[in-house]
């Protein structure tokens, strides 16, 4: 039997991977060949999806960018032995994109049969609970702390730190929520690991429960992921049958139960107090801090608040030890970050390395520059609350004190790279419109703020007292920024006023439809 | 409207009694309500504040926080374009406003034969393949004018 390994991920079937597998099953019926076709995650080289590969005696040999009027031609090229072809781009593990990584959070995905429990344990899945089983809560917890991660969500807040307030914190129940709401325009790591690895998360999640002694976990999923959704709550049945959830977890007399909840389509549900309201039946309205959600969180319990691959980086963690993933990053930037470049960019996709790589590196070298043929003109870091950064700040080591020193964000890794035909100022614009649609409405700085934000932005466009306006629009921001109860109104300047300072050109007043100056000189 | 939205007190009380032993189970119920009923109607929320020991405004107030629940029923078809930045960043922008002027309505409007419904999203995780979309919550991605006008065409014959 031959094994055939089509994608999954809905990247891949946003591209036609389905029609891909509705295809080789076709062929391998008109051709009676003995094959199965197995539905994979993606390996993260969204250029070349729809990728599929093929078991042969030498490794798994890739082709890509498949389609399905492809498939014939492919197995006429000898496709089941690893033929010649022009799609063939041989072993994906010595493709440039992959071969320079370090994939640790990322082993798995593209690789195993996402629901398959055999393929998971296989590839050394549960080694890591295996191991926290045996060392216990408090070493759980040490070796987290020891290991460097930081939380991958946005703020890159210690891990260990934040388990250690929640296990010293005593409760008559405490709770693990993953924050997999991942609204950032530019990411999709969390997705790419609930649709390819899941039953890491669940790993992941379950050490934590027994590290920090909490019983009960929820992963909030966002809506726009329905079949991360789907996968999730599959694999969450699969390993609750075979006694990795539930009470007495293999036999370890642990008891950790998992429940996956959808989101409903707010971004603020991504801020942590806020997707604690919402799990708990709320309005996704932000709470005041403190209490920390580590000592009141969730149905007012100690709760870790974790993002996904914060808590998918933790088995590697337990299973290779603190030393092993603190050996990877830059400074104060420990372990791995799986990058996501995205946008207008020839080689888009998951890219998971130490850090320390120039932005530069990544953008031109690896991206392979924009899709258009294009020069780079700007690239905005860190999801809709990032900085654009210009050229200029190429040389910005990846980390995350590099990068806040230069007002950016490494945020959740993603990349959003814009070519020279971006216009900065719609940009700034589109960045306070954003927020005046998810503003929670807690505060005024970001309730009114934004709203007033893109009248000013609209003004200075229409060459309405444009210097006036401009200054207006600094003020502005530096009330959002220092107004603002949490990072939606507080970050929002940034995207602003980075594109006001690296591409102030712009800024200049331009040619409006007539009805839409008049109707802005008359609100002036 | 559609048969399979037809409003049903008595199903829609089963919903909520099946989800009414969660923790926090406000969002589960809304969810399931509107996959069977389209939408979370007036009348539900009078049966989710009973069942949950809640004031109607309280519902009422979560239901109208998240972008996602509808009070009324959609379009047997729904067409969510990405408008976030990665997708703008491919042209998302211009390719909307071509696939709204094409089918002759807004954001959010509907088709005058009332087949599709087109809604704005911010990002559906596929910013490596942008510009993209999701048609009855399958994602389309690459996307231009043709693709969108053929997977339309597709959804609507099937
Ligand atoms: C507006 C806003 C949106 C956020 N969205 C997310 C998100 O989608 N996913 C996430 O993990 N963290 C998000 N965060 C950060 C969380 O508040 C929190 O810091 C994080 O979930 C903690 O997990 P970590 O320590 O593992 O990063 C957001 C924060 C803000 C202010
Ligand atoms: S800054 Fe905006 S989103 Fe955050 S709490 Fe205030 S109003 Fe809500
Ligand atoms: S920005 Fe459109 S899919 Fe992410």
């Amino acid at each position: 039997m031959t094994r055939i390994f089509v994608p999954k991920d809905a990247a891949a079937l946003a591209v036609g991977a389905n029609q891909v597998a509705a295809s080789i099953a076709a062929e391998v019926r008109a051709r009676v060949l003995p094959v199965e076709i197995v539905r994979t995650g993606s390996r993260g080289m969204f250029f070349l999806e729809p990728l599929i590969e093929v078991e042969t005696a030498h490794g798994r040999i890739g082709y890509g960018p498949v389609s399905a009027s492809d498939i014939a031609s492919l197995f006429d090229s000898g496709l089941m032995s690893g033929g010649a072809h022009a799609l063939r781009i041989g072993k994906p593990e010595e493709h440039p994109f992959l071969s320079g990584q370090t994939r640790l959070t990322f082993a798995h995905c593209g690789i195993i049969d996402p629901l398959s429990l055999a393929d998971y344990a296989a590839h050394g899945g549960w080694k890591g609970l295996a191991r926290a089983i045996e060392i216990g809560p408090s070493a759980i917890v040490a070796e987290v702390t020891k290991s460097g991660l930081r939380g991958r969500g946005g703020a890159g807040f210690p891990t260990g730190i934040k388990w250690k307030t929640v296990a010293d914190t005593s409760a008559d129940r405490k709770y693990v929520a993953c924050n997999a709401d991942e609204g950032d325009s530019g990411t999709f790591a969390d997705r790419m690991i609930m649709e390819g690895d899941p039953f890491a998360l669940i790993e992941g999640m379950t050490i934590c429960g027994i590290g920090v002694g909490a019983t009960k976990g929820y992963v909030y999923c966002r809506s726009e992921y329905p079949h991360a959704g789907k996968t999730f709550s599959e694999a969450l049945r699969i390993a609750r049958e075979a006694g990795y959830l539930g009470p007495n977890i293999q036999g370890s007399g642990f008891t950790f139960e998992l429940e996956l909840r959808m989101g409903a389509g707010a971004y603020i549900c991504g801020e942590e107090t806020s997707m604690l309201e919402s799990l708990e039946g709320k309005r996704g309205i932000v709470r005041a801090k403190p209490p920390l959600p580590a000592h009141k969180g969730l149905f007012a319990r100690p709760t870790v608040v974790n993002n996904v691959l914060s808590l998918v980086a933790v088995p590697t963690v337990l299973d290779r030890g603190a030393e092993f993933y603190a050996g990877f990053g830059f400074g104060r930037s420990r372990g791995t970050m799986p990058i996501q470049i995205a946008g207008n960019v020839r080689y888009g996709g998951l890219y998971e390395t130490g850090f320390g790589l120039t932005l530069g590196e990544i953008v031109d070298s690896i991206g392979g520059g924009t899709l258009s043929g294009r020069p780079v003109r700007a690239v905005q870091c860190g999801g809709p609350l990032g900085a654009y950064f210009p050229r200029s700040l190429f040389d910005t080591p990846y980390d995350y004190e590099a990068f806040s020193a230069c007002d950016g964000l490494v945020g959740h890794g993603g990349l959003v790279v814009f070519d020279d035909t971006v216009d900065m100022a719609r940009m700034a614009r589109f960045a306070m419109e954003f927020c005046a649609i998810e503003s929670c409405g807690k505060c005024t700085p970001c309730r009114i703020g934004a709203t007033r934000g893109v009248e000013v932005i609209d003004r200075v466009l229409a060459g309405v007292k444009t210097a006036e306006n401009m200054v207006l629009l600094e003020d502005l921001c530096n009330t959002m920024k220092f107004g603002s109860l949490c990072a939606l109104g507080g970050f929002v300047p940034y995207p602003v006023m980075s594109a006001v300072r690296h591409f102030r050109e712009d800024f200049a007043p331009r040619a409006l439809a007539a009805a839409e100056s008049r109707a802005l000189a008359a609100a002036e | 409207m559609p048969e399979a939205f037809a409003w049903d007190a008595e199903r829609a009380k089963q919903i909520i009694a099946e989800h009414a032993g969660l923790e926090g189970p406000m969002l589960p119920i809304l969810h399931a309500l509107q996959e069977e009923f389209g939408c979370v109607a007036a009348a539900a929320v009078s049966l989710i504040a009973e069942a949950l020991n809640l004031t109607r405004a309280e519902v009422h107030g979560v239901v109208t926080f998240y972008h996602d629940f509808r009070r009324e029923p959609c379009a047997p078809h729904i067409l969510q374009i990405c408008r976030a930045e990665a997708c703008q960043s491919m042209g998302s922008e211009d390719l909307a406003a071509a696939v709204l002027a094409k089918l002759g309505v807004g954001w959010h409007g509907t088709t005058r034969d009332g087949e599709l419904t087109v809604e704005p999203v911010y990002c559906l995780g596929l910013c490596a393949t942008s510009p993209s979309a999701l048609l009855d919550g399958e994602p389309l991605g690459r996307l231009n004018l043709d693709k969108i006008t053929e997977a339309l065409e597709e959804a609507r014959a099937a």
